[in-house]
């Protein structure tokens, strides 16, 4: 349902990606890792609209989509978090969900009540009427992925919404992500260095380092993988 | 689906105390007191139309005398000229204003205009047409444009020309108008999505909201709302001189009201007039019964109000008050 073909941008010179080339299956999930500076967000934002490639093609159920503006991207299908989350402080935390249901849903209190749902889906439905700018970071991740999820995408980018977490709440929201893909076809590319929540969700993995795709596959070979371990991972991982 | 739906009860009853305060007001007061009411809602009116782009969506003007200047060169000329009512002037002065904020607009988000650069771009169309208008002959330039004047008995709301007491109702239906207007806004998509922008423009985008058209959206609203209060103005006071109806004091004024009742809120921009006119204007009667004759008094007040809010309650005056009141949630 997306593939990215020879995707490149520089910034100054820098080649942070270079002719990165993978693909998501329809309702698959897959893990992109890497060290960092590896250029793994620069591809969700090149993906997303935030900036266009030097080169290279996006395409989006068949469709060409790198161009596209972010909120034409959103509007196609694709929904993203942000690794630096960016919630509506002064907002509630219900309204900063309506504002992604109302995409789909043109009707405010249509729009509210789906928005309810998700919250509660999350695990934060005791907090919608809590202004955003109070929740802890763990919090705003969920809100960000509630947000995200209210424009009901096809393909979800997730970028680092394990960070910080503790064990027990990666696990939770692991098995949301799980549930979605399951039962709605809801397809993920998740950036994402917590390995633990790598391994129980994706399908395969891509790895990116210094811009290039130096590996791709079934997460069990992937992480065998000499070049990788080298790179990333290091000798001795224990999963 | 009620215009009010959503308010509070309590919220309704002050609503409507205040709403039948105003409504008895002229029968007791002074041609003074009058003149400060109309003072009052005057600015409750344009300080709802410019908290429309910057308390809603978070653009920030400080150009918005443009808007009331043009809205009353707009009707006062058609009117001297053509002797065209002020009501067809209204189109005209609507219609114009739109277009200039949408022209305004335009500029700055295409271009990634923003923050304080726009705040700039927006003082410097005020000023072209300040400058402009003092050598714009069919308006009469820099030497101001008047409406004939006599002492009417009758009040011919369809010219606008009467009494104080009918300027004073047609402000007060305005604001409540506005009032009305921006509850609806600020409550439809369009106001989930300008406060969304006002938040983060990234995070709003990125959950596929057409910033551009949305901010663009605010801008003309907001204009065409202040043109309104332009064409009254002109109609209340016959006179009109670019230097005073475009400058930028007049924009700064405006916004004052809002600052200091609380960006962003419904009920805000009408506390702040009140507390800032009323109580400059007071300050005046005082000192003119003490007999201290000291010219800037107001300008101070203003300072010093403006400076006490900003200290003690950065969101305004309004927002605290809601609070007791139990009409708005705790931060």
């Amino acid at each position: 349902m997306l593939e990215v073909e020879r995707l490149s941008k520089s910034f100054r010179g820098l080649h942070a990606v270079q002719e990165a080339s993978f693909a998501v299956a329809e309702g698959s999930i897959v893990g992109l890792i890497g060290p960092n500076g590896a250029g793994k967000t620069t591809i969700f934002n090149m993906v997303a609209g935030v900036f266009p490639p030097d080169s290279g093609s996006v395409v989006f159920q068949g469709k060409p989509i790198h161009g596209f503006r972010p909120d034409q991207v959103c509007a196609a299908g694709i929904g993203r978090t942000f690794q630096m989350v960016k919630p509506f402080a002064g907002l509630t935390v219900l309204d900063n969900v309506v504002v992604g249901a109302l995409l789909r849903e043109k009707n405010v209190s249509a729009a509210k009540s789906y928005a309810a749902g998700i919250l509660g889906r999350l695990g934060l439905g005791a907090k919608r009427d809590l202004l955003a700018s109070s929740l802890t970071l763990p919090d705003r991740k969920r809100l960000e992925v509630a947000r995200a999820l209210a424009t009901r995408p096809r393909l979800l980018l997730l970028d680092e919404v394990m960070a910080g977490l503790r064990p027990t709440e990666c696990d939770q929201i692991v098995a949301v992500f799980r549930e979605l893909n399951r039962d709605e076809g809801l397809a993920i590319l998740l950036i994402e260095h917590v390995m633990r929540a790598v391994m129980a969700l994706a399908q395969g993995i891509v790895v990116l380092h210094h811009g290039e795709v130096i590996a791709r596959g079934a997460p069990e070979a992937v992480v065998r993988d000499p070049a990788v371990l080298e790179s990333y991972l290091g000798e001795d991982v224990a999963l | 689906m009620s215009l009010l739906e959503g308010v509070p009860r309590r919220g309704l009853a002050l609503l409507a105390a205040l709403l039948v305060l105003l409504l008895v007001f002229p029968m007791f007061a002074s041609g003074y007191l009058l003149a400060v009411g109309f003072l009052i809602l005057y600015f409750a009116y344009v300080g709802q139309a410019w908290n429309v782009m910057m308390g809603f969506a978070g653009q920030l003007s400080l150009g918005h005398s443009l808007y009331v200047g043009l809205g009353a060169y707009a009707a006062a000329a058609l009117y001297v000229h053509f002797g065209l009512s002020p009501w067809i002037g209204l189109g005209a002065a609507i219609a114009l204003c739109a277009l200039a904020g949408a022209a305004i607009g335009f500029l700055a988000f295409r271009f990634g205009v923003a923050g304080v650069y726009f705040a700039i771009l927006t003082i410097a169309f005020a000023e072209f047409a300040r400058i402009g208008f003092d050598h714009f002959a069919w308006v009469r330039g820099s030497s101001g444009l008047f409406l004939p004047v006599a002492n009417y008995t009758e009040n011919d709301l369809w010219n606008l020309r009467g009494s104080p007491t009918m300027f004073y109702y047609l402000m007060l239906a305005m604001t409540a108008g506005a009032f009305v207007l921006c509850h609806a806004l600020l409550r439809s998509r369009m106001g989930y999505y300008w406060q969304a922008i006002r938040e983060s423009p990234e995070a709003a985008e990125a959950l596929g909201v057409n910033v551009f058209r949305c901010k663009m959206v605010a801008v003309v609203i907001s204009a065409a709302m202040t043109s309104l209060a332009g064409v009254v103005f002109a109609f209340y006071y016959n006179n009109l001189f670019p230097e005073q109806i475009f400058h930028v004091s007049r924009s700064i004024e405006l916004i004052l009201g809002p600052i200091i009742g609380g960006i962003g809120t419904l009920f805000g921009p009408i506390v702040g007039a009140f507390l800032l006119t009323g109580l400059a204007e007071g300050l005046r009667e005082l000192m003119l019964q003490l007999g201290i004759d000291v010219p800037g008094v107001k300008q101070v007040f203003y300072g010093l109000c403006l400076l006490l809010v900003v200290v003690f309650l950065p969101d305004g005056v309004w927002p605290p008050i809601a609070r007791r009141l139990g009409l708005r949630r705790g931060p």
